[in-house]
């Protein structure tokens, strides 16, 4: 028995890999995401902040 | 109620970034803004097609009311389909712009304050019995929706004495009363006025101004139907344990700088809870309302499956298996991932410039298409569907009237007037047909009307949306 994994242990083991499969999955997209605004916010980026006053709404 | 009315209106955000070339103010934007719809309905507080109302607030913020909704998808295809309204109109804008020659983008936000701390909102309508006892609904409401946060919060970043850090929701520092009649001075959470827009001795309509806007449609959908069940369930006027706050405003604002479940709350009978128990008890209550009512159809059993994960995961501290679901989650990893990528810190500006990225709507500005293009963000809505909802109804409600009035009106070329209520034409307003009952999709009156106006030619043979 020593050295095997229970079931339970083993979907642990498959539902943890997969949660870290998905966080990397997400981190690269973010980051392709990212590559492709990074100049938008390079440019201006303090101006354009302070720029965006509204009258106040409800 | 099983079935309830419900619709949201959304105040947007303007701003011109003039890239160097000639200024524009806000009014200006606005106006440009709003010619189309001037042009296509004589005014800037229209009726569209598909029942919703399209206006020009005051302090410039464009504003969509989406029309009476019954079923919470099409709540989510009507909100949408406004966003996609109000896109177009700013891409004319933008190319009346370059026509003259400015070289300036306009924007268009989705959020709740801009940068010298005015805050706008997103009002949530929900139609409830005029029967009930109003004080003790709202007081069992009130805990509910000042924890509500959790689910539906859209994440904001501010300068605090410790430096910069990611609150939970927008509009929580701009709370200041839990229940009142006051809009903008003293803004409330459950504004109080009583304009029920239908029948006053069957229906009220609760307003709800505490919310967030959200971008992510699993937080637009998560608030609406949880509020939505819990309604119901209070509405039983079964005797329910309180979790009345001794001060919500303060309990609101410390949740949402937290940022955390764990935060402490002094209830009124002197227990202190965490901002997690309370939603697990509505969570628990309104799940066994849904299962023993037969509510428990259509999107609601997924809603409340994403209401019990979004709070294990927030129990665990981990809020990546909602990250591609609600609002909050979603900001949280593309900020950190942003500014740990630059070695930023969270003030830095350019932070400030990606979180608003995150709330831009203007055509190619935005992040949200990107975040719904790599699977980073769930979209609920189907396209087909909010295509349509730009000029057709959401069904079950008066609003299918609306639209019929209005698409026959437009079509013959006839001069009328609509609003949540009335139907009316200008020259025969001995005719106006007065609509108490939102859940009505026909009445006697209206049809004649509409039936008389079919007989005329066709005067606009293109489409009448706008």
């Amino acid at each position: 028995m020593q050295g095997q994994k229970s079931g339970w242990e083993q979907s642990k083991v498959h539902e943890n890999e997969a949660l870290s499969a998905i966080k990397h999955n997400r981190d690269a997209g973010v980051d392709n995401l990212l590559d492709e605004i990074d100049g938008l916010l390079e440019t201006n980026a303090e101006q354009f902040v302070k720029g965006y006053v509204q009258k106040g709404g409800q | 109620m099983k079935e309830r009315i419900v619709g949201i209106e959304t105040e947007y955000g303007l701003a011109y970034d003039a890239a160097g070339s000639k200024p524009q103010t806000i009014e200006e934007i606005a106006r440009r803004l709003f010619a189309p719809v001037v042009e296509w309905g004589r005014s800037t507080n229209v009726f569209l097609t598909n029942g919703s109302r399209l206006y020009l607030d005051v302090g410039s913020h464009p504003e969509v009311a989406t029309a009476e909704c019954v079923d919470p998808l099409d709540l989510l295809a009507q909100d949408r389909a406004g966003v996609q309204i109000l896109a177009d109109l700013t891409a004319r804008a933008q190319a009346g712009i370059r026509a003259k020659g400015g070289e300036g983008s306009i924007h268009l936000f989705r959020n709740n304050v801009d940068s010298a701390g005015n805050s706008f909102g997103c009002h949530e309508n929900y139609l409830i019995p005029r029967r009930l006892e109003y004080a003790r609904l709202t007081d069992h409401l009130l805990p509910f929706l000042v924890t509500r946060q959790l689910l539906s919060g859209a994440g904001h970043v501010v300068q605090g004495p410790d430096g910069a850090r990611l609150v939970l929701s927008q509009r929580a520092e701009h709370m200041w009363e839990g229940v009142s009649s006051s809009s903008t001075r003293s803004r409330p959470m459950i504004n109080t006025r009583d304009e029920p827009h239908a029948d006053a001795e069957r229906f009220r309509r609760l307003h709800v101004i505490v919310g967030d806007t959200n971008m992510a449609e699993g937080s637009t959908l998560l608030k609406t139907v949880s509020t939505h069940l819990v309604l119901s369930l209070l509405e039983t006027g079964r005797v329910m344990p309180s979790w009345a706050i001794a001060n919500p405003v303060k309990a609101l604002r410390e949740i949402s700088t937290e940022a955390s479940a764990t935060t402490q709350l002094l209830l009124a009978d002197g227990r202190t809870v965490t901002a997690l128990e309370v939603q697990e008890y509505f969570l628990e209550a309104a799940t066994e309302h849904a299962r023993s009512t037969g509510m428990d159809s259509g999107v609601v059993p997924e809603v409340l499956e994403l209401w019990a994960r979004t709070l294990r995961a927030w129990a665990a501290q981990d809020l990546d298996p909602v990250a591609d679901t609600l609002d909050f989650a979603a900001k949280r990893s593309l900020l950190t991932r942003y500014a740990e990528r630059h070695g930023l810190d969270l003030g830095d500006p350019r932070v400030a410039r990606l979180e608003l990225a995150y709330h831009d709507v203007a055509p190619g500005a935005g992040l949200v298409p990107g975040l719904e293009q790599r699977g980073l963000l769930r979209r609920f809505t189907d396209p087909a569907a909010v295509s349509q909802a730009r000029s057709e109804p959401p069904r079950g409600s008066r609003a299918e009237i609306r639209s019929r009035f209005l698409h026959a009106a437009r079509r013959a070329g006839v001069d009328h007037q609509a609003d949540w209520l009335h139907l009316k034409l200008t020259e025969e307003p001995s005719k106006t047909v007065l609509l108490t009952d939102p859940f009505a999709t026909s009445d006697p009156a209206a049809d004649e009307l509409i039936q008389a106006l079919d007989t005329l030619p066709t005067v606009h043979t293109h489409s009448t949306a706008l």
